[in-house]
């Protein structure tokens, strides 16, 4: 056997060896997956820290002796200046503004949902989706400017003049109504194309209406995101702010009335916090109690309507 | 033959034919929704320039007529310089001259000078683009017994001086400039924060977390504060970076003392923490349609899991990427509630110069001036908003061309 030297790859003198890829340790890729997972975990750091600062400054609001959870809780009257702090004053009017809004944004988001996905020819939804992306892409400072200055006016040539002040939840409610109307719109609709055309189409089959089909078959499939969809609605009204520090009114009051002006949590702390505020006190303190409650309240609404979509979300095939 | 029909039929056809008007009457109703919304959109629209242009009466103290030939739109910077030496006395002609040098200053800024020093125009009555343009006869008659001395002229609120000037107390005199510049700082330290920060842990979610508590965690934690209301993140902001770390976001630490925590920085970077969900969610988006083959590829030729996420994964996730943070972006320059929190200036009229300097931005001077009862304030009010919505429109058209000419289908 002569001897024919391999010019090519002589492995017996290689110094790298396929095992070798094993074993190196790559200081480099460790490092970067750490540092991904801290920025990461910041996210999580954010949630803490938005709970250890309003938590920690509205301990100390409800700590102090003038007030404690009773004040808060149990009476009516928010007047900072001579010492009353009675959230319901504020949560009045945030409900009252929240329920006005979503009798405006469920019926109308649902039905432009159920229009969008069950009636319209892909022609027409690619006309008339962009329309509502446009309407959920305003600022809600915007909105507040038409609230005030275009719905105020009419709804007060409609009601009368003297039944309507100027400023009135009932302007603020509408349009914060037309603000989450694509939001609602686009979650539901999501949930509706989700749903499978062998549905409809056996919906179809046994003859029903496109209505039939749509309200019988096709929205109770799709029920989970549906509600999803309305929790974050709900949310989003509780937490908006600008439209009614705009159009709302500045005195607090307990009312349920949306004829009357009234403060919502949001816009107090807008309102107060913007002026300049001493550092503190028990003015300072209170804006973080309401800010914590409006945390929770709409952390409370999104888990919900995470769980309701992972829950009840209807498995097909 | 008589055609057979049992007695029932007439009874189902009128069934079913109640079923279709039901049926059509529900279509129209469903359709009303969707024409109600434009409709309110179109409201919207029309009252913004509704609002922004429209028939001033005006009253001037001196006529315009006495200083110079042409009318004072057509004048240049030159001409209108004259004007001003030649009418303004001395000393208050070097008073303003020390405030800033007159050479110096804009042709919007010296116009705005004749009108307020020389011809001090008085803002009396501002009617709206629909009266003026059907009830023309009116109002002239109006202003005519109101207000002898008036002249009514017609007024687009919106001037490309109205971008250039800074704030002022008159509504007459007052621009955005300082706003502009304000959001686009507030917007770009925003993004300089989130965009790495979220892009980092988009990546790390998607192509390393293992499927245990901990990074479930991260993600539903990551869902929840997208949703969790901008006051919040307002207050997280105030007490964070307006007083915790007032040495830093005041600029005291780099020797800049005339500021207290209320900066630029501070609110660039609550903005950023209130836009970091944003970015996450759409950068996951992005990073998860890149598919699995070409990962399985590049870890078939032996690349490690980082040099395939660099070299193979985001190159290929970058249009939705910048897709993300340029909608992030216009998320950020429509937001107002946290920056009154942070505390945006009311009055500002000098341009931001740094990441400590004193701020407004765009949004904060609409909430100003919706807020003042007097009609040119809701005027200029007006005229800010189509420029704020011209940005968001240009924002937004330039996500919908990226991810069009980039996007790659496999």
């Amino acid at each position: 056997m002569t001897e024919q030297p391999n010019h090519h790859l002589n492995l017996s003198r290689a110094s790298f060896r396929p095992g070798d890829l094993k074993r190196k340790l790559r200081i480099g890729e460790g490092a970067i997956e750490t540092l991904l997972f801290i920025v990461g975990f910041l996210t999580i750091f954010v949630t803490v820290s938005i709970v250890i600062v309003l938590g920690d400054q509205a301990l100390l609001f409800f700590n102090d002796p003038q007030v404690g959870f009773r004040e808060f809780f149990m009476t009516t009257q928010w007047q900072p200046a001579i010492g009353q702090f009675g959230i319901w004053a504020l949560v009045s009017a945030t409900l009252t503004t929240s329920a006005i809004a979503m009798a405006v944004s469920l019926p109308l988001g649902l039905s432009a949902a159920i229009y969008l996905s069950e009636y319209a020819s892909p022609r027409a939804r690619s006309i008339l989706k962009p329309v509502l992306e446009i309407l959920a892409g305003i600022p809600t400072v915007v909105y507040g400017f038409f609230a005030l200055l275009f719905v105020t006016p009419l709804l007060r040539e409609i009601l009368g003049a003297d039944k309507l002040g100027v400023y009135n939840m009932l302007s603020a409610g509408i349009v914060m109504g037309v603000m989450i109307l694509p939001l609602i719109s686009s979650m539901s609709e999501d949930a509706l194309s989700a749903v499978p055309s062998s549905l409809r189409e056996a919906a179809y089959a046994m003859g029903a209406t496109r209505f039939e089909a749509s309200i019988q078959v096709i929205l109770p499939a799709a029920l989970s995101g549906i509600g999803a969809a309305i929790i974050v609605g709900i949310s989003r009204a509780v937490g908006e702010t600008m439209i009614v520090a705009v159009a709302s009114g500045a005195t607090s009051k307990f009312t349920f009335n949306p004829l009357e002006a009234a403060e919502t949590m949001t816009a107090h702390i807008a309102r107060i916090s913007g002026g300049d505020l001493s550092y503190n006190t028990i003015d300072y303190n209170s804006l973080f109690a309401i800010a914590l409650m409006l945390f929770l309240v709409t952390l409370v609404l999104n888990l919900i309507s995470q769980w309701v979509v992972a829950k009840f979300r209807e498995q097909y095939e | 033959m008589t055609k057979f029909s049992y007695p029932e039929q007439t009874d189902l056809e009128k069934f079913v034919a109640w079923r279709y008007r039901k049926a059509w009457v529900w279509q129209v109703l469903f359709l009303s929704a969707l024409l109600i919304a434009i409709l309110s959109l179109s409201a919207l629209i029309l009252d913004v320039v509704d609002g922004a242009f429209g028939y001033v009466a005006y009253e001037f103290k001196n006529d315009p007529a006495l200083f110079t030939e042409k009318p004072l739109d057509d004048l240049n910077k030159d001409e209108l310089l004259t004007v001003l030496q030649e009418n303004l006395s001395r000393g208050a002609y070097n008073k303003l001259n020390e405030e800033k040098i007159m050479e110096q200053r804009s042709e919007g800024e010296l116009y705005n000078l004749v009108i307020e020093r020389i011809i001090q125009v008085k803002t009396l009555e501002t009617y709206s683009l629909y009266d003026s343009l059907f009830r023309k006869a009116e109002i002239e008659a109006e202003v005519a017994e109101l207000y002898p001395d008036a002249r009514l002229e017609f007024r687009s609120w919106l001037t490309p001086r109205f971008l250039t000037t800074p704030m002022s107390s008159r509504a007459e005199f007052a621009g955005v400039r300082t706003a502009l510049f304000g959001s686009m700082w507030l917007v770009g330290i925003a993004i300089a924060f989130a965009l790495p920060v979220g892009v980092g842990a988009a990546i790390y979610l998607q192509e390393y977390a293992r499927k245990n508590f901990i990074n479930r965690l991260i993600q539903t934690n990551i869902n929840n504060l997208a949703g969790v209301p901008s006051i919040v993140y307002g207050m997280l902001g105030l007490a964070i970076f307006v007083r915790a770390m007032e040495a830093l976001t005041s600029g005291a630490m780099f020797g800049v003392t005339d500021s207290n925590g209320r900066t630029i920085l501070s609110a660039g970077l609550t903005m950023g923490i209130l836009v970091l969900p944003l970015v996450i969610i759409n950068a996951q988006e992005a990073i998860k349609a890149v598919p699995d083959s070409i990962r399985q590829a590049a870890f078939g030729v032996g690349a490690t899991r980082w040099q395939t996420v660099w070299s193979h994964v985001l190159p290929n996730a970058l249009p939705g990427i910048l897709t993300g943070s340029i909608l992030a972006m216009s998320r950020a320059v429509g937001e107002t509630a946290p920056l009154i929190i942070v505390g945006a200036s009311t009055f500002i009229s000098v341009d931001p110069n740094g990441p400590f300097s004193k701020f407004t931005a765009l949004p904060i001077q609409i909430y100003q001036w919706t807020a003042r009862p007097q009609g040119e304030f809701h005027a200029i009010a007006a005229a800010a908003i189509i420029v704020l919505l011209v940005l968001l429109l240009t924002l937004n058209a330039t996500a919908i061309l990226l991810r069009n000419r980039f996007q790659r289908r496999f």
